[in-house]
């Protein structure tokens, strides 16, 4: 249902190529068959071609708006408060040893 | 000769010139976390100090820690920042230890930027800024003997994750490795001075990361530099940038560059190692966090942070300086150990100041001393400057006031420190002159040396008539006074 | 009966809170096989929350203003240790360690939870076909959607299996399918209620808000979840109106806009409106127009006003909740959680898991958010909807210096076939155009039925209003509800 292949217009602008799809699959850790990168393309395309009207815009002297509502300086008092148990919290996790989460070997190290 | 042989940090080649700058990440030592609740402790049992909010369980939202920003300013205007608005970001990327995938961090707008930090010396580097983040859970690689790259699987424990940072990063103002390791001891000193951390390079709560580069002498150019991490002492930090900065130069010199890239020091094999490149070029998609509102500090709360700064270490090394008679050496050891203001009061208080700066830099214990009250340092370096305790004796009477407390006068009585007064000290001294004629012969005619040599002999026979209880120096001028005669 | 009644008679002793849940759960077992309302009903936890206010009341405890109400929860609110799936196999067996806010509030409130409702897989959708579990059908024609991505919620309310249930509203989620199963839905002011244990899509739009089948019961569960929560940073922190109480005060004098953008073809909106939103239904608009006849009767004063910037709204959505949603759902790589599928290492771990657990939609979103963040294209995509959202805010904010509501659409249409519009993302995407505004300007607004389409299947009229309006929002609701064409309500 989902990937299925869909019927584009002819003048979809095709902006993202299948090298960018794999590599923008790769900063979001996901797979795709080469297919589906290339229909992926062309559907980020067509949205990306709706959003021209965006993209289009003069908006230079316009501030951005990240936050719908203009609060400033919320905060919290520094005290503690109960954490969880841990038997709770490793109850959850695919894989437990000895008290932690555990991975297959990490390769690469943190940035 | 390869930089890996040498062990000893020594000057960069003829011709070139070291430019580093430095980011250092401190934990900031508040209740909690920086975004919830839980303790920020470290050593507890793995995974018991979570919640979810810096476990980053689905539907949990982070709330700033009220303390850690306030640290976060202090600090800032400690180091001489401009304290302005600031707005979290978050900067994407995948890591086990980082709950959200995310570091909740400052990106554009960060709390502190343009500020100093003068070293002992008097150099001034600058302080591009200084921001606030979360920092990451702990890893443990297990298997392949720790190595990262041969572990068989890793462990997390989350209880890290979270726990309030400030990274500081410099300009790239410091020139020698020596300036480098100075840097990072004044600062430490500023945190804690300030109070906001304490800033422990061996337990991980202070981190130093060395970006490193070369260029020809007197170029103002900056060339490719390489990130140095896992530098876990100020000696690993001075050794990893003369090897780094000689690798670069023998780069250069060979007609090669460094690459930009990350590499780490290796304290066992002395030497620098890429980090394992990544796929993809860093691409941390870095954006204002939707779930956080900006910091708007207004200018009276930078007014009351201003107003609440203690001195700070160059200020007071400054002070103690300007009473006359304390080296800058030594007083930037005193500041450094929280001992200037002791060594003041005493002073105040009528003390010598050479005297009492010596005693304090050589014998008072630097962990353990709050008992030692400057009217007593006072007294007992007015006992010493009298004579009436011999150097030794002093030294023995100020560790007994640092360990259990007291007034130096008793202590001295109850060891049997008596004043041994002039008169009965030349008495003594007579009395051995008497018993060694030969000794007594050779030294009022010998050269330079053998006097020393026979002063020595005079001398022990002296302190073991009684049992040590002479003052050396005394002994001393004795035997010239008596010699001339 | 409504969920003021029920509570009135639990509070009265002339039901009791347990027959009350019975009655529903019965309902449940009835048809939601057709339906497909639920992923989960909570039937021993339901039976034992109404046996506990049954005997708070023997006791003569205070129960709560909605005592015995049973609702139903839109499956990506947090529930302690009951699952939270989020319609996500990566979320498949999750027991949150945790209650979310509104939980706790509607408890508190007396309110008994009978379930969790599906939803479009982590919120993304807009007819819940994107659900790992199946879809959601609507109850007025279960060959159609119930729209989405709250379509559980509104399905469960338009089939009386609860008066009452929670959704949450990204880009129209709760309003869009309110309207496409003839129940009331409202998206509050953003940060007007706590967003804390609502598993994020798009952290600067979401908010959570009541799906009923009556205005009142809207106001009352609005009332019962709003207000300041120190949990989460984004929660306004002023004092609480009660709605309920001024929902009979009617429209006289309010100042109503019919806001041109969204209402071409209106019989008030005169011209060719250059710049409106294409695909709006004409039966659609007749309804919208009939809904302004109606306030106007009873004695508001009806504009036509303009928000130009109104139309860029859908693709100024359609780079910020990505962008947001790529970041959001990062978490899910398989070490705390959730689903695994291993590896040799964890990077591919995480790949794997991804990969596996993710729906095609999901995925999307996620690959449009991180190429909208990545580097070269911020300013050129995401920075500019930002600013496109400022602009929005003026002009919304404009608008309502000489208006005190807005009205137009919900929807463009009224629900259509399960699979229309499955193959065309941006088609799916077009459902939002007349609700994703009051998201991108952080307003409440609020979907009332009122009447019904050429098809026979129900539309829905939406005021929207500036911060904070909810009171007046909802007298004007109230007042459609009475003037409202029969047909298309609950069955
Ligand atoms: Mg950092
Ligand atoms: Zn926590």
């Amino acid at each position: 249902m989902l990937l299925e292949r869909a019927a584009y217009p002819s003048d979809v602008s095709g902006r993202i190529t299948r090298a960018e799809a794999a590599h923008v699959a790769r900063l979001a850790r996901l797979r795709f068959r080469d297919e589906e990168l290339d229909e992926l393309a062309a559907q980020l395309s067509a949205v990306l071609d709706h959003a021209a009207d965006v993209e289009a815009l003069d908006v230079t002297d316009i501030e951005p708006t990240s936050h719908p509502h203009p609060l400033v300086n919320v905060m919290r008092a520094d005290e503690v408060r109960a954490s969880l148990e841990r038997d709770e919290v490793l109850a959850q996790a695919p894989s437990v040893d000895s008290g932690q989460f555990r991975v297959p070997p990490i390769l690469g190290e943190a940035p | 000769m390869s930089p890996a042989a040498t062990g000893r940090e020594q000057a960069l080649a003829e011709g070139w010139e070291l430019v580093v700058g430095l980011e250092v990440h401190v934990e900031l030592s508040t209740a909690t976390k920086l975004f919830c609740g839980c303790a920020n402790r470290f050593g507890d049992e793995p995974n018991t100090n979570v919640c979810p909010v810096c476990l980053g369980l689905p539907g949990s939202l982070p709330v700033p820690n009220a303390t850690a920003v306030s640290f976060a300013m202090r600090l800032g205007r400690a180091l001489g920042c401009e304290v302005q608005g600031a707005v979290f970001a978050r900067k994407n990327y995948f890591y086990p230890d980082m709950p959200k995938d995310y570091q909740i961090s400052q990106y554009d707008q960060p709390t502190s930027i343009d500020g100093r930090l003068e070293l002992v010396d008097g150099h001034t580097v600058g302080i591009e800024r200084a921001h606030i983040e979360e920092d990451t859970g702990k890893t443990t690689h297990i298997g392949g003997g720790g190595r990262i790259h041969d572990a068989d699987y890793a462990l997390v424990d989350y209880n890290r994750a979270g726990v309030p940072l400030v990274e500081i990063v410099s300009r790239p103002d410091i020139r020698t490795a020596e300036q480098a390791r100075s840097y990072v001891r004044e600062l430490r000193a500023v945190l804690l001075a300030v109070g906001v951390s304490d800033a422990r390079m061996e337990e991980g709560s202070m981190r130093v990361d060395a970006n490193v580069s070369v260029r020809p002498a007197g170029a103002d150019e900056l060339r490719t530099r390489c990130e140095i991490k896992n530098l876990s002492s100020l000696r690993s930090l001075g050794r990893a940038i003369v090897y780094e900065a000689q690798r670069h130069v023998e780069l250069w010199t060979s007609g090669e560059r460094p690459r930009q890239e990350t590499r780490h020091w290796d304290e066992a094999r002395g030497r620098t190692t890429p980090g394992r490149s990544k796929e993809d070029a860093e691409d941390y998609r870095y954006f204002q966090d939707p779930d956080l509102v900006p910091l708007a500090p207004e200018a009276d709360t930078v007014a009351a942070i201003d107003a609440a700064l203690p001195p700070l270490p160059a200020a007071r090394r400054a002070e103690l300086i300007a009473v006359g008679g304390v080296g800058a050496a030594d007083a930037a050891v005193l500041v450094e150990r929280n001992q200037d203001r002791l060594v003041r009061a005493a002073v105040a208080a009528g003390a010598d100041p050479a005297v009492t700066a010596t005693r304090v830099v050589n014998d008072l214990a630097t962990d353990n001393w709050s008992r030692v009250t400057p009217d007593g340092l006072a007294a007992l370096v007015a006992m010493e400057t009298a004579g009436q305790l011999t150097a030794t004796q002093a030294k023995q009477v100020l560790a007994e006031m640092a360990e259990a407390g007291g007034a130096p006068d008793e202590i001295a009585r109850r060891r049997g420190f008596e004043a041994m007064a002039g008169d009965d000290l030349a008495a003594v001294l007579e009395e051995v002159i008497a018993d060694n004629p030969d000794a007594w012969d050779r030294y009022r005619a010998g050269d330079e040396t053998e006097r020393k040599k026979l002063a020595g002999f005079l001398t022990g026979q002296v302190m073991r008539a009684t049992k040590g209880k002479a003052d050396g120096a005394a002994i001393n001028r004795l035997l010239e006074q008596h010699a001339d005669q | 009966m409504s969920a003021l009644a029920l509570a009135a008679a639990v509070k009265s002793g002339e039901r009791s809170a347990a027959a009350v849940v019975e009655e529903h759960l019965d309902r449940i077992a009835e048809r939601d096989g057709e339906i497909g309302a639920f992923n989960l009903v909570l039937a021993a936890e339901a039976r034992a929350d109404a046996a506990r206010i049954d005997s708070a009341l023997a006791r003569g405890e205070p129960v709560g203003p909605l005592a015995g109400v049973p609702v139903a929860l839109k499956d990506n609110l947090c529930t302690r240790g009951v699952p939270t799936t989020c319609s996500s196999r990566m979320l498949e067996g999750w027991h949150p360690p945790y209650d979310a806010t509104v939980v706790q509030r509607l408890r508190a409130a007396g309110a008994v939870v009978v379930g969790k409702t599906n939803l479009d897989e982590f919120a993304m959708g807009s007819s819940t076909e994107n659900s790992a579990f199946g879809p959601t059908r609507n109850p007025h024609d279960t060959s159609r959607v119930p729209g989405g991505s709250s379509g559980g919620s509104a399905a469960a309310v338009a089939a009386r299996f609860a008066p009452l249930a929670l959704g949450s509203d990204t880009g129209g989620s709760i309003r869009q399918p309110a309207a496409l199963c003839g129940v009331v839905g409202l998206k509050p002011t953003y940060g007007r209620v706590s967003r804390y244990g609502l598993v994020a899509f798009a952290s600067s739009l979401d908010q959570i808000g009541p799906i009923a089948a009556t205005v009142a019961d809207a106001a009352a569960c609005y009332e019962a979840i709003s207000g300041h929560d120190p949990l989460d940073s984004t929660s306004i922190d002023s004092p609480r109106e009660l709605v309920t109480a001024s929902l009979e005060r009617g429209v006289d004098g309010l100042r109503v806009g019919v806001l041109a953008e969204l209402c071409a073809g209106s019989t008030r909106v005169e011209g060719a409106a250059g710049s409106a939103v294409e695909g709006v239904a004409a039966d659609v608009i007749a309804r919208v127009d009939t809904a302004a006849a109606a306030l106007e009767a009873a004695g508001a004063s009806i504009s036509v006003v303009s928000a130009p910037s109104a139309v860029l709204g859908l693709s100024a959505y359609y780079l910020i909740a990505p962008a947001e949603a790529s970041s959001n759902l990062a978490r899910y790589d398989g070490v705390r959680y959730g689903l695994r599928v291993d590896a040799a290492n964890a990077a591919e771990m995480n790949v794997n898991t991804r990969t596996a657990g993710f729906g095609a939609e999901v995925k999307r979103r996620i690959m449009l958010g991180t190429y909208a963040l990545s580097a070269g294209y911020y300013d050129a995509f995401y920075g500019k909807a930002l600013r496109v959202r400022t602009l929005m805010r003026r002009e919304f904010a404009a608008a309502y210096a000489d208006v005190d509501v807005l009205l137009g659409p919900t929807t463009p249409t009224t629900a259509f076939e399960l699979g229309a519009k499955t193959a065309d993302p941006l088609l799916m995407y077009l459902n939002d155009v007349c609700t994703i505004p009051a998201n991108l300007t952080g307003h409440p607004a609020v979907s009332v039925p009122f009447g019904s389409g050429d098809d026979g299947l129900p539309v829905g009229v939406q005021l929207m209003g500036p911060a904070l309006s909810e009171p007046i929002l909802l007298r004007a609701a109230a007042v459609l509800e009475q003037a409202a064409p029969s047909g298309g309500g609950a069955r």
